[in-house]
């Protein structure tokens, strides 16, 4: 016993004294050192700070590009409107996307959901006699009750978002086929029976440009979502569940409350959504926007907001879904085939990640 | 002097080990307390059911001399015990505003806090320089810097400054130097020493003996899941200390 005793003794004696002088209070204990920076190390901590930077740059290239390769075609009022329309959907689906992908989760099932909700709005004002607004309530709660399913299943079971929504994506679009037997509910029937169901697909012509409802109510919905993440508790604490959940947990962040009550309010955008699809597409057709999921999904990546949370802005979102439209309508109108469409677009996912890649090792 | 906080024959079992086994601890007004044991006595756990993160088979906890319990982080938060944990608990994307504040934000008087619910952003900013210049640490240049940009030590230092901003009746710091250089530590340990003379006590765990013994005025030695004995470090040294940590000495009767 007393054996060891001395040894530890010694091995403290051995040790160097800790003296007061290292580090004295006339050193800068907060100096903020970056050390030498070269211009690429300065344009990483740029794109850091600001990440919607990488989309507009991209927006504004693609742009000038499609310029020249499309030539004036590309560039008409008929166009630049058109992408404007065709961008909606995607769009407002982006935007609830964002709100996931920021707590570092993803959802599959937005598109399978918005049908879901546009399937209940219809087929209760046009076949059931229901009156429209009613059958609008129905599908915005139907909206809010996916979306929270998908935040309960995520946060009771603790299973991964992506197995999540992968399921839920089948279920609800099960359900859809249930609840329609694969039959659409026709264009004209809904104008017949359910014309507020088509409001914003209505259009106002400004100066040439032609715009629908929805595009402004699309515009609409980033603004709010801006302010709601940015200005409010709420939207913090949707960065900081992101950014590191146990920590938001330590910080008092009930994380799984918070974390239901944004895959709900994903719910609800994702249903105001299907109202504006069933203006966009006139019909309510249980088959549509099947690639609504994935585009969501590369409209927030080439937006800048990373897979891995808490980093990304909503209206890089936006931008994301401009860009897919710029190049859908740039490589068509060069007569490019839809094949490269596709092939151009993976090129840009894969460029967006990576440049998220290399943006966040700043912090290390 | 009335302890602010007692724990009294506080027992956890996991399964057939015994963490904690009647153990015992009292933290007097503007103390630092050190905390020290050998891996596995069971310290971890005691820290743990003190900041609501375990609770406890058997014992309780007495806070200003009422019985208190609480079975979250959150709720032991609420009751003014605040703890700093080893990892900080911050969100590096957020910046030193938002983190200090997180989960306790300040909203817009009026229509815009109450309804829109906008947060005040001028009074959080304001609130969170003057904590940090309180406590010495006004040289971080931008309130709205994003704290992965800042240095191990100044993100302990605005975990510490979060921590002692809020009604704040003790804080629990868990090893707060062991990821720091030196020059770093040196500087939480004058940060330890900033929140004592602002009358906040603190429990301090930590590893490393020069600074328990710098900074504490008491050590709580503990040892196979219980208190072994509370050692003066004016009046022991640190190789005493350790041979009571491993039971290769007595400790001293009191």
């Amino acid at each position: 016993m007393n054996k060891i005793s001395e040894d530890i003794s010694k091995d403290l004696k051995d040790q160097p004294k800790f003296s007061g002088d290292i580090g004295s209070k006339d050193q800068d204990h907060h100096s903020f050192e970056l050390g030498e920076q070269t211009t690429l190390k300065k344009i990483q901590h740029f794109l850091h700070g600001n990440p919607t930077i990488v989309p507009v740059i991209i927006l504004i290239l693609s742009v000038i590009g499609f310029g020249f390769i499309a030539g004036g075609k590309f560039f008409s009022a008929f166009n630049l409107s058109l992408i404007v329309q065709q961008v909606t959907i995607v769009g407002i689906l982006a935007s609830a996307q964002t709100l996931i992908i920021l707590t570092a989760g993803i959802d599959l099932s937005v598109a399978a959901m918005m049908v879901l909700a546009s399937v209940f709005m219809g087929k209760l004002s046009v076949e059931m006699g229901v009156p429209t607004l009613p059958a609008i309530m129905v599908g915005m709660i139907s909206g809010v009750a996916t979306g929270a399913f998908n935040g309960l299943l995520v946060t009771r079971l603790r299973l991964p978002p992506f197995i999540v929504t992968l399921g839920t994506w089948n279920i609800f679009f099960a359900l859809v086929i249930f609840f329609t037997g694969s039959q659409s509910i026709r264009s004209s029937d809904i104008e017949i029976n359910a014309p507020l169901l088509h409001f914003w697909g209505e259009r106002i012509n400004l100066g040439g440009f032609v715009f629908t409802y929805g595009a402004f109510l699309m515009i609409g919905i980033f603004v709010f979502l801006w302010f709601l993440l940015n200005k409010t508790a709420w939207g913090r604490h949707v960065y900081a569940i992101g950014d590191d959940k146990d920590a938001a947990e330590l910080s008092g962040i009930r994380t799984d409350r918070m974390l239901v009550s944004i895959y709900a309010v994903a719910g609800l955008v994702v249903a105001i959504g299907a109202w504006v699809s069933i203006g966009r597409v006139g019909s309510v057709s249980p088959t549509s926007f099947y690639e609504g999921n994935l585009d969501s999904i590369t409209a927030v990546v080439i937006g800048g907001t990373s897979l891995f949370g808490g980093r990304g802005t909503i209206i890089g979102s936006l931008f994301g879904a401009l860009i897919v439209g710029v190049f859908s309508s740039g490589l068509s109108i060069a007569g490019l085939d839809v094949l490269w469409q596709r092939f151009a677009l993976g090129c840009l996912i894969i460029i967006a990640v990576g440049i998220d890649q290399w943006i966040r090792k700043v912090s290390n | 002097m009335e302890p602010i906080l007692v724990a009294k024959n506080l027992s956890k079992k996991y399964g057939k080990v015994v963490a904690l086994d009647n153990a015992n601890l009292e933290l007097y007004p503007g103390e630092v307390l050190g905390v020290i044991g050998d891996n596995g006595a069971g310290k971890s756990t005691l820290i743990k059911v003190l900041c609501g993160a375990v609770v406890p088979d058997n014992g309780e906890i007495l806070l200003d001399g009422k019985p208190v319990s609480f079975t979250s982080p959150i709720e032991a938060r609420t009751l003014g015990i605040e703890t700093v944990y080893q990892n900080l608990a911050l969100s590096p994307a957020l910046s030193i505003t938002d983190n200090m504040f997180l989960g306790r934000e300040i909203r817009q008087k009026g229509f815009m806090g109450k309804f829109l619910r906008f947060l005040d952003k001028k009074a959080m900013a304001e609130e969170a320089r003057k904590r940090l210049s309180e406590l010495g640490l006004l040289t971080i240049q931008n309130i709205n810097q994003l704290v992965e940009t800042l240095s191990g030590g100044q993100r302990q230092g605005v975990a510490v400054a979060r921590a002692t901003s809020f009604g704040t009746k003790l804080v629990i710091m868990d090893e707060p130097t062991a990821a720091l250089g030196v020059k770093e530590s040196r500087r939480v340990l004058e940060l330890i020493g900033e929140v004592r003379a602002r009358g906040i006590p603190i429990i301090l765990i930590s590893h490393n003996m020069p600074h328990v013994f710098e900074v504490a005025d008491r050590i709580h030695v503990h040892r196979l899941g219980t208190r072994l004995c509370v050692i003066d470090p004016k009046k022991y040294e640190m190789s005493d200390a350790v041979a009571f940590m491993t039971g290769a000495k007595e400790p001293p009767k009191d």
